[in-house]
C-alpha cells in the first residue's frame, strides 16, 4: 500500500513537472503559431525571444502591468504610466474599451544578442474585432529576453483658447397645436451618386457614395435588397457603420453594405433604398486627413495610410476613417474603413491605415477619405 | 344621440393624408370613394326600411325639404293624426324620437352637422320614409399645404400648393369657387394666380423664385387666407474659386465668397472639400463656409497642386510651386 502510494505522489509530481515544462516551451523556428498561456502564478523563463513577448502579451492581457513593464529591456525610454496607457488607451479612444484577446508570433529574424517578433494582436472592441500588427525588438540582457520598448512622440499642445464658431444646427419640433400644414419641415435632400456591386471576399457588396443636396444636415442611412431573377427579394442589408451617416451640407461619404455569402451571379437586381431625416450637427470638429497614399504594410498588404489632423480645440475619442477607391474611369470599386483606437487630441495628428483587398490594389486610381468621429458626451 | 364618423372630417383627413404624395385630385378619388361607400350603405338601410314600410298600410306621410344647408335648421311637415315614432339616420346622426303626426317635426341645427345623404323615417301604424341632402354650409377654413419647405432657387416646377375649402363643421365644401394663389418673395410678387376647384380642391405649380429667403405663399377664398413659407436656398455653388498661401507649416488655402449661379450666397456650413496634392501624397480637408468663406489649413511642401469641390461642383486648380 505504501509503494502504491509513493508511486502516485512520484507520477504525479512528473506530470505536473511535464506540463509546466511543456506550457513553457516554445519551438524554435515555428513561423506563426498562437500565443499561449501558462500556468496561474507560473511565468516562464524569457530564454528565447518568442517567450520574452508571449509573456509581456499574457501580462498585458491578464493587466499585470508591473510584471509586464518588468519584461522591458531597461533601454526602453518608456516610463511605465506611458506604456501602460499604450496599451490601456486613454481619453475615451477606442483602446480604453477595447480587450486584447489573442495574439498570433512570427519572428523577422534573430541573432543571439537581439531579435525581431512580429505580433498579430486580435483585440476585442465595441465596433467588433480588430487585429493590429506590432513589430517587437528584443535584446539580450543577463542570459534573459527582454523587449525594447521605443519611447513614444506625444504630442505636446501647447495650452490655449481655440475659438470655436462653426455653426451648429438645432431641431425645434412643433408642439402639435399649429394649424395643419403650417409647420411641416422637409426631410433633406439626399442622392446616391453612385453604385456598384462586386462580389467580395466574405459574399458580395454593393457600394457607392451619397451627397447631401441640402443646406441643412442629414441623418443618412443606405439599404439595399438584392433581388434573384424571379423577383424575389433573396436579402437585405443597410451600410451600418460603413458610412458617415451625419452629412452637412454638400458632404459626400462612401458606403458599402455587405452581403456575407451571397454570390452576384444569383443576383438580377439590386433596390436601393435611402433614407434621410433631420438632425442635429456641428460642423466642428474639422479633421484633416494628410498625406494620405497607397503604400504596403508590414506583411506586404496594400494599405491607403494618412494621418487624421483635428483642426478644432475638441478631443475627438474615436476617429472612424471611410475610403471610397476608384478605378480608372472614376467608378467606386471598393470602400474600406477603419477605426483609430487613439483618440484624437486637439491641434494633433494621428496615423491610420485602411486595408485594400489585394484584388483589387492594382486597379485603384484614385482615393476619397472621410472622417467620422465619436465624441463622448455627444450624440 | 350617438356620433359616427362623418363623411366631411374623413374627406379632410384621408385628403391630409394623400397631400404631399399624391396629386390633390389623386386625393379626392380616393375620398370620394370612400363617401360613395358610406352613401351606399344609407342606401340599402333606405331600401330595407322602405320595404319594410311597403308591407304595412300606408296612414301618414312625410315631406323631406328638398335643399338643406349643414348645421341650418330645418322642419319636416307630415300628414295624418295620432302618435307616430320618427327617426332621423344621416352621416353622423341616428335619433329616434316621439312625435304627433300632422304636425312638423323640427331638426335642430347641430343634428345636420354634417353633410351628406340623410334619411328621415316615420313609423306608427305603417312607415314611411324621405331622403334629402345636406350640403356644405360656406368655407370657414382653408386647408393649404405648400411643398416643399425648402427649395433651391431657380428650379423649376418645385413649389406647389393644395387648397381644399371647409365649412365650420369640417364638412369639404366640394364647389368652393375660385382659389387665389399668391407668391411673394420679399416684396415682389412672384404669381398671383386664381384657380377654380375641381371637386373641392385647388393647386399650382410653379418654379421657384430667384432670391433666397423665404418665399410667402398665400392662398385666399373670399375673406378666407391660409399663408405658408418656404425657405428659399442658394441652389449649388458656382464658379468656386480658391486662392492659398504658404505658410510655415504648408498651405492656407481659402475660397471666394462662395455663391451659386443665381448670385446668392452658399448658406454657412456648406461643406467645401480642399484637395491637395505634393510628392508626399495626396491631403484633404473638408471645411465649412463661415461668413461665406471656406478656409483650410493645409500640410504640403514642395510644388503642390491644390482643387476644391463642394458636393458634385467642382472649382478651379491651384498650382504653388515649392519656393512660393
Amino acid at each position: 500500500m505504501k509503494t502504491i502510494l509513493t508511486i502516485i505522489v512520484v507520477a504525479t509530481v512528473v506530470l505536473v513537472a511535464v506540463g509546466l515544462l511543456g506550457a513553457g516551451q516554445t519551438k524554435s523556428g515555428t513561423i506563426g503559431f498562437a500565443n499561449g498561456s501558462a500556468l496561474p502564478g507560473l511565468t516562464p523563463k524569457a530564454d528565447t525571444p518568442e517567450q520574452a513577448v508571449t509573456n509581456l502579451l499574457n501580462d498585458v492581457q491578464k493587466r499585470r502591468w508591473d510584471a509586464a513593464y518588468g519584461a522591458l529591456s531597461k533601454t526602453s525610454g518608456v516610463d511605465e504610466e506611458t506604456f501602460r496607457e499604450e496599451w490601456q488607451g486613454s481619453n475615451g479612444s477606442l483602446r480604453t474599451f477595447s480587450n486584447l484577446e489573442g495574439s498570433e508570433l512570427r519572428p523577422v529574424h534573430a541573432t543571439n544578442d537581439d531579435a525581431q517578433i512580429r505580433a498579430r494582436l486580435r483585440w476585442t472592441t465595441p465596433v467588433g474585432p480588430i487585429e493590429d500588427v506590432r513589430d517587437f525588438r528584443l535584446i539580450r540582457e543577463g542570459g534573459l529576453w527582454k523587449v525594447v520598448w521605443p519611447k513614444q512622440q506625444v504630442a505636446n499642445v501647447p495650452a490655449q483658447v481655440v475659438p470655436v464658431t462653426y455653426l451648429r444646427w438645432d431641431l425645434v419640433s412643433g408642439d402639435g397645436k399649429d394649424e395643419w400644414g403650417a409647420r411641416n419641415i422637409d426631410p433633406p435632400h439626399v442622392r446616391i451618386v453612385s453604385m456598384n456591386a462586386v462580389n467580395s471576399a466574405e459574399g458580395s457588396a454593393v457600394m457607392g457614395e451619397v451627397v447631401n443636396e441640402d443646406t441643412v444636415p442629414a441623418f443618412v442611412n443606405v439599404g439595399a435588397t438584392l433581388v434573384d431573377g424571379g423577383g424575389n427579394p433573396i436579402d437585405d442589408e443597410n451600410s451600418f457603420d460603413k458610412i458617415d451617416h451625419v452629412l452637412l451640407p454638400k458632404q459626400i461619404t462612401p458606403y458599402r453594405i455587405d452581403f456575407p455569402g451571397i454570390d452576384l451571379s444569383k443576383v438580377k437586381n439590386v433596390r436601393m433604398d435611402i433614407k434621410a431625416s433631420l438632425v442635429p450637427a456641428s460642423a466642428d470638429p474639422v479633421i484633416g486627413v494628410m498625406n494620405q497614399k497607397i503604400d504596403a504594410d508590414v506583411q506586404g498588404r496594400s494599405v491607403l495610410r494618412g494621418e487624421l489632423l483635428n483642426q478644432s480645440g475638441q478631443t475627438v475619442n474615436i476617429p472612424h476613417v471611410i475610403a471610397s477607391f476608384y478605378d480608372n474611369n472614376g467608378k467606386v470599386i471598393w470602400v474600406s474603413d477603419g477605426y483609430v483606437d487613439r483618440a484624437l487630441l486637439p491641434e494633433t495628428s494621428e496615423p491610420f491605415s485602411v486595408d485594400i483587398p489585394r484584388s483589387l490594389a492594382g486597379k485603384v486610381q484614385s482615393f476619397h477619405v472621410v472622417v467620422n468621429q465619436y465624441s463622448l458626451g455627444k450624440s | 344621440m350617438r356620433r359616427e364618423n362623418h363623411p366631411g372630417r374623413g374627406f379632410a383627413a384621408a385628403a391630409k393624408a394623400a397631400v404631399g404624395r399624391e396629386s390633390g385630385s389623386a386625393a379626392v378619388n380616393r375620398c370620394a370613394t370612400q363617401n360613395r361607400i358610406r352613401l351606399a350603405f344609407y342606401f340599402c338601410l333606405s331600401v330595407a326600411l322602405s320595404t319594410l314600410s311597403a308591407s304595412i298600410s300606408a296612414a301618414q306621410d312625410l315631406r323631406a325639404p328638398s335643399a338643406v344647408t349643414a348645421g341650418e335648421a330645418v322642419s319636416i311637415s307630415t300628414t295624418g293624426s295620432g302618435k307616430a315614432t320618427f327617426y332621423l339616420v344621416g352621416p353622423g346622426v341616428s335619433n329616434k324620437s316621439d312625435v304627433a303626426l300632422g304636425n312638423e317635426i323640427s331638426l335642430r341645427g347641430q343634428d345636420l352637422r354634417d353633410a351628406g345623404q340623410y334619411f328621415a323615417i316615420l313609423c306608427s301604424d305603417s312607415c314611411h320614409s324621405a331622403s334629402f341632402f345636406v350640403a356644405p354650409a360656406k368655407p370657414a377654413s382653408l386647408a393649404f399645404l405648400v411643398h416643399p419647405s425648402r427649395v433651391p432657387v431657380a428650379a423649376s416646377d418645385a413649389v406647389s400648393g393644395v387648397a381644399l375649402a371647409f365649412d365650420q363643421f369640417g364638412n369639404l365644401n366640394l364647389d368652393p369657387g375660385t382659389i387665389n394663389f399668391q407668391l411673394t418673395a420679399g416684396k415682389t410678387s412672384l404669381l398671383s394666380r386664381d384657380v377654380a376647384a375641381h371637386d373641392g380642391v385647388a393647386w399650382f405649380r410653379t418654379t421657384s423664385g430667384k432670391s433666397a429667403g423665404p418665399l410667402q405663399v398665400v392662398a385666399s377664398i373670399g375673406e378666407l387666407s391660409a399663408r405658408r413659407n418656404v425657405q428659399e436656398v442658394a441652389s449649388e455653388p458656382c464658379n468656386l474659386r480658391i486662392a492659398g498661401q504658404r505658410t510655415k507649416d504648408g498651405l492656407v488655402v481659402q475660397t471666394e465668397p462662395v455663391h451659386d449661379c443665381a448670385g446668392n450666397p452658399v448658406p454657412d456650413g456648406t461643406i467645401v472639400s480642399f484637395t491637395a496634392t505634393d510628392a508626399s501624397g495626396k491631403s484633404t480637408v473638408d471645411a465649412p463656409i463661415k461668413h461665406g468663406i471656406a478656409r483650410a489649413e493645409i500640410a504640403a511642401s514642395g510644388p503642390v497642386v491644390v482643387s476644391v469641390a463642394s458636393g458634385v461642383a467642382m472649382g478651379n486648380e491651384l498650382h504653388i510651386g515649392g519656393g512660393q
